[in-house]
């Protein structure tokens, strides 16, 4: 069985973004990058099936420049055995990114594709979603558990309230939730043996994909702030204060 | 103009969020039809034919769309959306299944958790967490847009005499099935539509101290919450998490208690319209989005408040 493990290049989750003083974009200027931690997450679930013999061969895939390179070779490093980069310097919405992944799609042939469930820098949430619809595969989005069955996938998905088991025909496309697994680290001789696998590169136009934009961001800002509060001397004051001057409590 | 909207209801009930999407439409304009998708759903379009701001309920009352699965009901939207300009659903966890399905379908780029409508093209949304508003503007035909339900009122729900249509269309893709549910059963109101929620963070220490936010939310009748600190380290289940990647959440009154308050947590919560924060660490950046901070010890704090409630 092969995995197809589509990754975002992001700023680094620790990073907290502003918006530039000018309002054209967040300010990204020298802020470190790294693999979405989703992906990461899709990352690691497809090599644990690769090392409990339930999968043979694992790819990672990304869109974006050059410097992608950098999060495939982080996924080689993490146990993948190949990578697909597919380049451009236009920045791309999920919509796209979604065409383009089905295009590798239909080259690679996978049993299963596994991705993250969202970005945590444009928080769309809508990639795996389309690249499932795209290719007509069905769809468990959200997983904190996955089990191949003959043929068939069984998929626990986080919903509002609880969770949700839904069996998929392979192939399917997941994607992960948080609780799916923990990461491992890149041990160093795996980041020695990464730098020596296989990374092809394509273009948008050789994969017959038109990457333009559709959405126009016309400003980027920062959001309202709130107010400096007051703190409070003990629970007696809170309680008068949430009474008698916020009036949230009776 | 014409907009779709796709309702959120359990083949029981319309939920709230249905309420604060149709409100969103108006937003954009007066015309808004509303699609009942599931199985033996016709109380919930009866109900809904009461929305005073809705010209047609279109109701696909099938088997197949019964556990709502992503696959038949996204062609389903994708097929009758293509008579609108534009396509809204709540964005729940069912909207942000199948609605990128459907706008793919269309060949349309989705936008996202929208939080306010500039103009019928021109919509913002967070990004990075929330740390950042985009106003973004789509050159598409068809809009296909997902709503965050706490930055919109509820629509009234009464007086109307909304015309009632059966769409008679079987989309059983027979590739996926539902299983089962495990649903957290609880007495207290729901997460994201509590008028209070308190929410425990790493300072809890463990899962049974969440008692101690227990007795507190059932005098006040508030939901409980999480930080995904708490989730991690295993003390609550992840249906509880408020933030960037779990529920995003709006109430009158927000409590943090032991919750330092990390950019992702403050990315769920931070629209509430009063916040409280207790800490025993007056660094945490929690204080610096709260109203009323209160420097203590959660263990002595909260016998103390729910005591005194």
């Amino acid at each position: 069985m092969k995995v197809l493990v589509p990754i975002k290049r992001v700023v680094d989750y620790n990073v907290k973004v502003r918006a530039k003083s000018d309002e054209t974009g967040p300010d990204l200027a020298n802020v470190k990058m790294a693999i979405n931690p989703f992906c990461e997450i899709a990352v690691e679930e497809a090599v644990r099936l690769k090392e409990s013999g339930q999968a043979e061969e694992v790819i990672a895939v990304s869109i974006g420049n050059s410097a992608t390179q950098e999060q495939l070779r982080t996924a080689l490093a993490l146990g993948a055995d190949r990578a697909i980069l597919v380049e451009t310097d236009i920045e791309t919405e999920p919509l796209s990114v979604a065409k383009l992944l089905k295009s590798i799609a239909d080259k690679e042939e996978p049993d299963l594709i596994i991705l993250g469930k969202q970005a945590i820098d444009d928080d769309s949430n809508q990639t795996g979603q389309m690249l499932a619809s795209l290719l007509s595969f069905p769809q468990g989005t959200f997983a904190s558990e996955i089990k191949l069955e003959e043929g068939k996938i069984s998929v626990v998905r986080e919903v509002d309230g609880g969770l949700q088991t839904v069996s998929l025909n392979l192939p399917a496309v997941v994607t992960t939730d948080l609780r799916l697994n923990e990461p491992r680290y890149a041990s160093l001789p795996n980041i020695m043996k990464a730098k020596k696998k296989p990374l092809d590169t394509f273009t948008p136009e050789e994969l017959n994909v038109d990457p333009t934009p559709r959405i126009e961001t016309l400003k980027v800002s920062p959001p309202p702030e709130r107010a400096a509060g007051v703190v409070v001397e003990s629970v007696d004051e809170l309680i008068d204060k949430l009474k008698n001057e916020a009036k949230v409590i009776t | 103009m014409s907009i779709l909207v796709v309702a959120e209801h359990d083949n029981q009930e319309l939920k709230k969020s249905t309420l604060n999407t149709i409100e969103a439409a108006k937003k954009i304009d007066s015309n808004i039809d509303l699609l009942i998708a599931g199985s033996n759903c016709n109380e919930v379009a009866d109900s809904a034919c009461n929305l005073p701001d809705i010209a047609k309920v279109l109701v696909a009352d099938k088997n197949c769309y019964k556990d709502f699965l992503a696959e038949n009901i996204g062609i389903l939207i994708s097929k009758i959306g293509e008579g609108y300009t534009h396509i809204l659903a709540p964005a729940t966890s069912n909207g942000k299944n199948y609605m990128p399905r459907a706008a793919a379908l269309l060949d349309s780029a989705q936008i996202s958790e929208i939080i306010s409508v500039i103009s019928d093209d021109t919509f913002e949304r967070p990004i990075y967490a929330g740390n950042c508003i985009a106003t973004v503007k789509t050159s598409d035909l068809i809009k296909v847009i997902t709503v965050r339900t706490t930055a919109f009122d509820e629509c009234a729900t009464e007086g109307g005499s909304a015309s009632k249509e059966l769409i008679d269309d079987d989309n059983d893709l027979g590739i996926s099935s539902f299983v089962s549910e495990e649903l957290a059963e609880s007495d207290r109101p729901e997460l994201t539509s509590a008028d209070i929620v308190i929410s425990g963070g790493r300072g809890m220490q463990n899962g049974e101290n969440f008692s101690l936010l227990e007795g507190i939310a059932d005098k006040l009748g508030a939901a409980i919450g999480a930080s995904r600190a708490a989730v991690d380290s295993g003390f609550v289940p992840n249906d509880m998490q408020v933030g960037q990647t779990g529920k995003i959440v709006a109430p009158n009154l927000y409590i943090a208690v032991g919750i330092s308050g990390a950019i992702q947590h403050l990315a769920g919560m931070k629209d509430s319209k009063v916040i409280v924060a207790i800490n025993k660490d007056e660094e945490a950046p929690i204080f610096q989005v709260a109203d009323y901070g209160l420097v203590s010890d959660l263990f002595e704090a909260l016998p103390e408040l729910e005591a005194k409630l």
